[in-house]
This record gives structure tokens, C-alpha cells and sequence, in this order.
């Protein structure tokens, strides 16, 4: 009986990487901690969330490599067509068409890009790994873009930029030249007027906001300056848990989602911030290790752009919650609440444990 | 085989180039530095700043409100007192209300949904929706829990006398601040100073937590009024009773106290409900005793008598000529109404000869006599802290003709309240001084009085003032059984437009009882129209009733025998005009 227990349990656990599934559990402590916090009656929403993340994860930490290459075109093809879908038939919500109503469920294909990109892109030049040529990045520049444009134009920023990340960094690590990178580099800054007159108007105001939160308080600049107060006064030490006056007394906006930053950095000052920040560079850290020790070049390169992923949505949700950056939606990785991204990154959590893994060029 | 991991196979390693490598790890790098050194300026050292705005987000000093001191009369009896009311306000951008909730919110308040909708409309962040309605009623609109609908602690201020004491106690307004009477003559007194308590507000401005107490409300003192009801409710009704039966316009009386000048009633008619001042006119608001001045008539001519004996120029019996009733001063001529001839100066008050009284008072200079009225207090307001004390006509001594001097002895071309009236009277109802007057109850003896006449003056006075009062007198209707009176009938002609109208003002001052005089009751009725408007007449039985129910209740000793008052068949001596 007990051999048959542990040898279930040894099952369950044996594609989990220990490392990574500690910095896992502390996060979700953390994330659970500010629930009961800021938003004590969605704690058992999250939990439900969490549960069926670690599902996932732990399902796809099972798939090897290689199988999860064959998907990547496929997947790749169904998202493109989900997006358009939504493109055509989205259900509008609050001003934004971002998501697809399958009758049965609702969904938000725009997620499923932040994997399906560096996905594709890593089996793209996986395939080209012998001789790579210019071209080659053309192609997967173009790859990029498209689904890049149809989430900008939903619009919904926060995705669009991850999504552009995730796919950035696989071009950059597959080794795209210095000269090309710093072309790119001039290009972009040629077209930022370009893409500013693209931009909607809340875009450009969230930009302008950022510069000057304080010429529009009540309005745009709300969630920059009460975010910025709450943090500020947590000061070195902190107000202790649930002694946040800000987001307690109701004057944080989206305080258990994409503001949950401020409440954190409210109510545990400066020293709880390095401790996050600490906490952060350990996942980072772990997921460069094994993208370092990937078995092939689509393994390397799928578990470094997805590590990068992790640090890109902890960025620019800190940077903005702490007014250095334009108020995107972001959440802040593991912490916020909401299912839909918390399953994304642990999908990316297990595609980098199925890597560790599978990290030996000969199977034990 | 032993497995062997792929970056260690030199064969197969295809390690990231050191540049990529270093751009990368520079860039979590720095993005992370980024973060903390904005942690950093925000905790560190733009916090003091940043938690100072937190706070002004969250703390709030409110205010508690000082309950306002009562007003009782000398015997502790409530003349006005706060009772704890709610006002409803709203904050009109968190207010959504559905038609259903509208419509169940104006029904309880009494407005119409369509008012209730205007105000909750105001491009504001504060509106009062009603104010001041009764706990239970608030219980009610509290029960509805409507977002953005308040309610707040005030007070409302109520008069259980209503309008007996209008004008004595004043009323205060929607903020609880006197307008009017001793509320605005005491508010400093009757305020006390709100308190403050620190708290904790959300967004929405529910108090969460109280965090401190800055300083305690204190509360309002108690005003001690020298009133009493008694003498009061019986001034109010007496005075009521013959305006109705007069068909006058208006009255005043005032009830003093002769030993220390306390004021013990103050009567105005007409009089508002002060508890329900919906549809107040301008005037029921007067407080005629001490706004209003008038010519006063023959209550003037003790005065005249007084100067006259006190300077010497006469003696108590000192014989007039007022044969043939009618003298001619420069182009004017005075006249009395009956022909009196030979008279003493005792019977010129006695009788009121205007021809007398013009005599004594030609006899002395205009200085002396402006001397003496600016000493008794005309021509000045008595300044009791009410509003609209006014002080009335007394011209300078330097501008009186001859026929003016003439006249003001016996009370025309100069006017005064009627306060100003009753105070005076101290001088004959004391023994020639007079004390100041005072609203609140006195505890320690008034101070020192201002000597006007000689004692021995103010005495002969008093005794003319009470054979005026006697048959042969021009006011036998002022006595009372059980106790001697002394008083002065006045009857004057209303000046209207600069000249002298059919309207009369009635008047009687007079005090008793006269061997140790205890009150000073001064009447006025002004415009009697039913057909009497002598003072003897109209004012002077005011004056007996009230007189005598107020001895009764000071529980005032009597100083005559209980008999019937000689006056059935005494024809009443009319005073000249």
C-alpha cells in the first residue's frame, strides 16, 4: 500500500524540478497573502486558479520537448485564426474587442500567443539551425508582426508588447547580428512618431500621463498617483500586513489585479520590494540556467525567451505601478489575481521544467 | 553510455557569444535596478512627501458640535433648549437612484420628487437634501441605504413657550447662531466651542476608524434669565386680551423689577411662533418695546414736576394758573382738554395739564432740562445687546425753540421706547436714582444707582403719581385692590408725515405698591380703534391686572386695605393731549 502510494507520488512529482517549483510555491504564498490582504473574498477564486494552473503545469512538464515542437506550428495557425476571429466576431469590453465567445466559454487568444509565439519562432530557427541566413530573419520577423498587429489593434497594448518580447527574445538569442540589432534599434526610434500617430487615443494618453500624472489627477493620472502614494508610504519597513491605508480605505484602483504592487509595496516598504525582487531573480535565474543547459537549439531558445517573459511582465507591471512606465495591462507574474495569466506563465513554468528535464542528449 | 549534457559536448555546444550573453543579463540587470532605485526615491526618500498625501487621502478632523446652552427664566423653567435633529445631504456624484427609490426618499422628506431630483443633479459635492428632521425620520431614511445619501448631527432649537416669548428670546438660525432677542444678545455665552475628533475616512467618506480626540466639545452655558414666566404668561395674556379688545394695532409692555432693574417680562403683540417661522412678517418680528419709539404724552410730566421741585422753582404745592386752558407760546398755542384753573403742581400730574406742565417747564433752562432727559437715559439706546435698540429723538439743548421746550415737558416733540420709559420710572418707583437693567437673574445686589433727583423729590413724585391713579386722577382704573398704586396715564397723537394724525398711542407706566415700591409696569397701545384711547381707558386696566398678578405671585406684601376701588362713578379726569 505505501510502496503504491509512493511510487504514485514519485510519478507526480518526477518532471517537477524542485528548484523551480519552491520559487513557484513561495510566489503563490506571497500572492496569496496579498489576496487575504486586498482582496480577502476572491481568495477562493484564486485558489481554484492556482490548482488549475499547477494542473497544467504539471501536465505539460510531462511533454518532451520535441512532441511540444510538433505542436508549435499548429498551435501557431490557431491562434493566428483565433485572433481574427475575434478581429470579426470579439465581444467588446470596455472599449477593447479581445475576446471570442465560444458559446460554451470565453476565451482570450491573445494569451495563448505570448506561448505560441517564442513557440514557433524556437522551432523556426531550430530548423534553419544549420545555415542561418538574413532572410531567415525576415521571415521570422514577419512571423512576429502579424499577430503582434492583430492584438495592438484589439487593442490591448500590455499583450501586444509581451507577445512582441517573447518573440524578440528567441530572434535575439537565435543570434541575430549586432549590426541588425542596432539597425532595428535606429528603426525604432524613427518610427516612434509613426506609431504614436497610430496610437489610440488612451494610448497617447496613458504616455502623456505618465510624464505629467499630475496634470489630470481625478482622471488619467488617478491610478499613477495614488499607485505612487500607496508605495511611498510604505516606506523602508512597511505598514504590515492589511494596515495598507490606500488600497484598504478604497482609494487604490484595481488593487488585487494590476495594482497589486502598490498594496504589496504599501504594506511591506522597500525591504519587502527586494525581497520580491529577489524572489523574481531566482525564477529568472533558474529558467537562464536551464535555457543555458538546453538539449537542442529550440529547447535553449524556447526556455530563454520564456524566462525573459517572466522578467518582461514583472517589469513593466513594477514599472508601471511605480509610474516609470505608461499604464499597460499587466499583471504582476504569480501575484496578481486572475486565472488567465497565472495559466499562461505556469504553462511556461512547466515547458521549462519538461526542458530541465529532457535537458540530457542521451535519456537516462 | 553516460549521458552527458549537451553544453558539455564540445562538439555540439553552441554557447550564446559573451557580448549577447552580457546584454543580457546587463539588461535584467539594469531593469531590475531600475525598479529598486525607484523604490528607493518612492520609500526612501520621497516618502515623508508621498505618506503625507496618503494621509491627506485618509485623515479627516471633524468637528462635534457643542450642544447650545438652554435659556430658563429665574426659576429654571425651559424657554429654549436644542433638541438633536439629522439633516440629510448628499454627495450628488455617488448618488444613483432608481425612479422607485426617488420617489420613496421625496415621500419620507415631504419634497417633490422632482426638487429631490434638481438638488441630486447640482454639479456639486455637497448638497443638503433636507434639513433638520427628527431622529425617527432619519432612522428611516438610513434604513433605505442609498448610495451617496448622508445624514449629520445637528441640532434644532425649540421653544416650549412658543410665541409668548418671541421677542425676549430671539430664535437662532439653520446654523444654530442667534438672530434675534437673547440668542443674539448671549450666543457667545449660549455656543460653547466645537470639539474636533481625528478619523479615518474611506474613499466613499464612511468614518472607519476614530483615532483621536483633539479637544472636547464644550458645551454651551445656560442662560439665567431674569424673566419670570408667571408674570410673563400674565403680561402676554392682559396685553392680548386688550389689544383684541381695543381693536389695536399693536402693544408693548414691561415688567420691571423696581429694586435691581431685573427685566421680568417684555411683551410685543404681535408675536410669531418662533418654533415655525415659515411666514414671518417684518412686523410680528419687532421688538417694539425697544425698536419702536413713539411720542409718550403726559408720562412725560413727572419728569417736567421733577426737575422743577428738584431745582428748586417750586414746591409741592406750589399754585399754577392753568385758567383758561389755553396758552399762546410765539406763534403756537397748547391747550388742555378741560379748563382746570388754579392748580398745585401735584394737581398738575394729578390732573395732566399740558399748560402746567409747559409752565414748570419754562420756568428752567433747555439746558437743564436736556441735562436731565440725557440722564434718565433718552435720546440714547439702553444697549441690552438686542438688535435695532434704538435710543430716540432728544434734539440738542442749543436748537429748542420755546414751544418745543414747552411741549417736551409734557411729552411731545420728543420720543423714546418704551423701556426707555419703564427704566426711567426708577427714579420715582426708587428713591431718585436709577440702576441698569439686567436680562439675566441678579444674585448679588445691584450695583450703585446714577442719583437723578433728590430722594425727597423722587418722594413727592410718588405721591403726586398716586393721586393720579385715585378719583380725581386722570387713570383711577390702574388700582388695585390690597395695594397703593402710583402711574401716569399717556395719550399722544401719532405723528404721520410730520403731522399729527386721528391715531392715538395709549400708555401707562406706574408701580407699586407705592409705600415700598417692588415693579415698574410700563403699557403701550398703540392705535386703539374701538372707539376709547385715553390711557386712563385703555392702558391703565392692562396695568391694574397685570399689576396685581404679578404682586400676588412675588407673593409681595399689601400695603392698602382689601376694599372696592373707589371709581364706578368717578368720572375719569381726561389728560390733556
Amino acid at each position: 500500500m505505501m510502496n503504491t502510494l509512493r511510487l504514485w507520488w514519485h510519478r507526480l512529482v518526477d518532471p517537477i524540478d524542485p528548484p523551480l517549483m519552491l520559487i513557484l510555491i513561495m510566489l503563490i504564498a506571497l500572492s496569496a497573502g496579498m489576496m487575504g490582504s486586498a482582496s480577502p473574498e476572491r481568495m477562493g477564486a484564486q485558489m481554484v486558479n492556482v490548482l488549475v494552473a499547477l494542473a497544467i503545469m504539471r501536465i505539460v512538464a510531462q511533454i518532451p520537448p520535441q512532441r511540444l515542437m510538433h505542436l508549435a506550428v499548429p498551435v501557431y495557425l490557431l491562434g493566428i485564426a483565433l485572433l481574427i476571429g475575434v478581429a470579426l466576431f470579439g465581444d467588446i469590453s470596455k472599449g477593447a474587442r479581445r475576446w471570442l465567445n465560444l458559446g460554451v466559454m470565453r476565451i482570450q487568444p491573445s494569451e495563448l500567443m505570448k506561448i505560441a509565439m517564442p513557440l514557433l519562432l524556437a522551432w523556426f530557427f531550430q530548423r534553419h539551425e544549420t545555415m542561418l541566413r538574413l532572410r531567415d530573419y525576415g521571415v521570422a520577423a514577419l512571423l512576429l508582426l502579424v499577430p503582434v498587429a492583430l492584438i495592438a489593434r484589439q487593442p490591448d497594448l500590455g499583450t501586444a508588447v509581451l507577445v512582441l518580447a517573447a518573440g524578440f527574445y528567441v530572434i535575439f538569442l537565435a543570434g541575430l547580428s549586432w549590426k541588425i540589432l542596432g539597425g532595428m534599434a535606429v528603426a525604432a526610434m524613427a518610427a516612434a512618431p509613426l506609431a504614436w500617430s497610430l496610437m489610440h487615443d488612451y494610448q497617447r494618453n496613458r504616455i502623456l500621463t505618465l510624464i505629467d500624472p499630475e496634470k489630470d489627477p481625478l482622471g488619467k493620472g488617478f491610478h499613477i498617483i495614488q499607485s505612487t502614494i500607496a508605495i511611498g508610504s510604505g516606506g523602508i519597513l512597511g505598514k504590515g500586513w492589511g494596515q495598507g491605508t490606500q488600497a484598504q480605505l478604497d482609494f487604490l484602483p484595481e488593487r488585487h489585479t494590476d495594482f497589486i504592487f502598490a498594496v504589496y509595496s504599501e504594506e511591506f516598504g522597500l525591504i519587502g520590494n527586494v525581497v520580491l525582487l529577489f524572489l523574481l531573480s531566482l525564477l529568472i535565474g533558474r529558467g537562464l540556467m536551464i535555457a543555458a543547459n538546453g538539449a537542442t537549439m529550440f529547447a535553449r531558445l524556447l526556455a530563454g525567451a520564456l524566462t525573459m517573459i517572466f522578467f518582461t511582465y514583472a517589469f513593466v507591471n513594477m514599472g508601471m505601478v511605480s509610474g516609470i512606465l505608461p499604464v499597460v495591462g499587466v499583471p504582476l507574474p504569480f501575484i496578481s489575481y486572475g486565472g488567465t495569466a497565472l495559466v499562461t506563465l505556469s504553462l511556461a513554468v512547466g515547458i521549462l521544467m519538461s526542458i530541465h528535464k529532457n535537458r540530457m542528449l542521451v535519456q537516462k | 553510455m553516460r549521458p552527458v549534457k549537451f553544453s558539455r559536448s564540445p562538439l555540439l555546444s553552441q554557447r550564446l557569444p559573451a557580448w549577447r550573453q552580457r546584454l543580457l543579463l546587463g539588461l535584467l540587470l539594469g531593469g531590475f535596478l531600475v525598479l529598486l532605485g525607484r523604490s528607493v526615491y518612492l520609500q526612501g526618500i520621497n516618502n515623508e512627501f508621498l505618506g503625507d498625501k496618503g494621509r491627506a487621502r485618509y485623515e479627516r478632523v471633524i468637528e462635534i458640535s457643542a450642544t447650545r446652552g438652554r435659556i430658563v427664566d429665574r426659576h429654571g423653567d425651559v424657554l429654549a433648549v436644542s433638541t438633536p435633529v439629522k439633516s440629510v445631504w448628499a454627495i450628488p456624484e455617488d448618488v444613483k437612484l432608481s425612479p422607485a427609490q426617488s420617489r420613496d426618499l421625496s415621500k419620507m422628506l415631504d419634497l417633490d420628487v422632482r426638487d429631490l431630483n434638481r438638488k441630486l443633479a447640482a454639479d456639486r459635492d455637497f448638497v443638503f437634501v433636507k434639513r433638520q428632521i427628527p431622529p425617527e425620520l432619519a432612522t428611516q431614511v438610513a434604513g433605505l441605504k442609498l448610495a451617496g445619501i448622508h445624514l449629520q448631527n445637528e441640532y434644532r432649537r425649540y421653544y416650549p413657550a412658543g410665541d409668548v416669548m418671541a421677542h425676549m428670546l430671539g430664535f437662532t438660525g439653520i446654523e444654530d447662531k442667534g438672530q434675534e432677542g437673547i440668542e443674539l444678545a448671549f450666543n457667545d455665552q449660549l455656543t460653547g466651542r466645537a470639539g474636533s475628533r481625528r478619523v479615518i475616512k474611506d474613499r466613499r467618506g464612511n468614518i472607519v476608524e476614530d483615532v483621536e480626540s483633539i479637544h472636547g466639545p464644550q458645551e454651551g452655558k445656560d442662560i439665567v434669565l431674569a424673566l419670570d414666566s408667571k408674570v410673563q404668561y400674565l403680561a402676554y395674556a392682559s396685553l392680548k386680551k386688550a389689544i383684541t379688545e381695543h381693536k389695536a394695532k399693536a402693544g408693548g409692555m414691561v415688567v420691571l423689577d423696581a429694586r435691581n432693574g431685573e427685566i421680568l417680562a417684555l411683551v410685543n403683540l404681535p408675536t410669531y411662533n418662533p418654533n415655525n417661522r415659515n411666514r414671518l412678517a417684518g412686523a410680528q418680528l419687532r421688538n417694539r418695546a425697544l425698536t419702536d419709539t413713539f411720542e409718550p404724552g403726559s408720562t412725560m410730566k413727572p419728569f417736567t414736576a421733577a426737575l422743577a421741585l428738584d431745582k428748586g422753582k417750586v414746591r409741592f404745592d406750589t399754585p399754577i394758573q392753568t385758567s383758561p386752558g389755553k396758552l399762546t407760546i410765539g406763534s403756537a398755542t397748547i391747550s388742555d382738554a378741560h379748563a382746570h384753573g388754579l392748580l398745585t403742581v401735584a394737581q398738575v400730574i394729578q390732573k395732566s395739564s399740558n399748560i402746567g406742565a409747559a409752565k414748570l417747564a419754562l420756568s428752567m433752562t433747555p439746558a437743564e432740562m436736556w441735562e436731565m432727559f440725557d440722564h434718565i437715559g433718552f435720546g440714547s439706546p439702553i444697549k441690552l445687546g438686542f438688535p435695532g435698540e434704538v435710543g430716540g429723538r432728544l434734539r440738542p439743548a442749543k436748537y429748542w425753540k420755546p414751544i418745543e421746550q414747552a411741549t417736551m415737558s409734557y411729552g411731545h416733540g420728543i420720543s423714546v421706547t418704551l423701556m426707555q420709559m419703564a427704566r426711567a420710572y426708577q427714579v420715582f418707583a426708587r428713591d431718585g436714582d436709577i440702576v441698569p437693567l439686567s436680562l439675566t437673574r441678579l444674585d448679588n445686589p445691584p450695583p450703585a444707582g446714577e442719583q437723578i433727583f433728590s430722594a425727597q423729590t423722587a418722594r413727592e413724585v410718588r405721591a403726586m403719581l398716586e393721586m393720579a391713579v385715585q378719583p380725581g386722577g386722570t387713570a383711577p382704573k390702574a388700582q388695585i385692590p390690597g395695594y397703593r398704586v402710583a402711574g401716569k396715564t399717556g395719550t399722544a397723537h401719532k405723528l404721520e408725515g410730520g403731522a399729527y394724525a386721528n391715531k392715538y398711542v395709549s400708555s401707562f407706566v406706574g408701580f407699586a405698591p407705592v409705600s415700598d415700591p417692588r415693579l415698574i409696569v410700563a403699557v403701550m397701545i398703540d392705535e386703539p380703534s374701538a372707539g376709547k384711547h385715553y390711557g386712563g381707558e385703555v392702558a391703565a386696566p392692562v396695568f391694574a391686572e397685570v399689576m396685581a398678578g404679578a404682586l400676588r405671585t412675588l407673593g409681595v406684601g399689601s400695603d392698602a386695605p382689601l376694599k372696592p376701588l373707589q371709581m364706578a362713578n368717578v368720572e375719569l379726569v381726561k389728560e390733556g393731549m
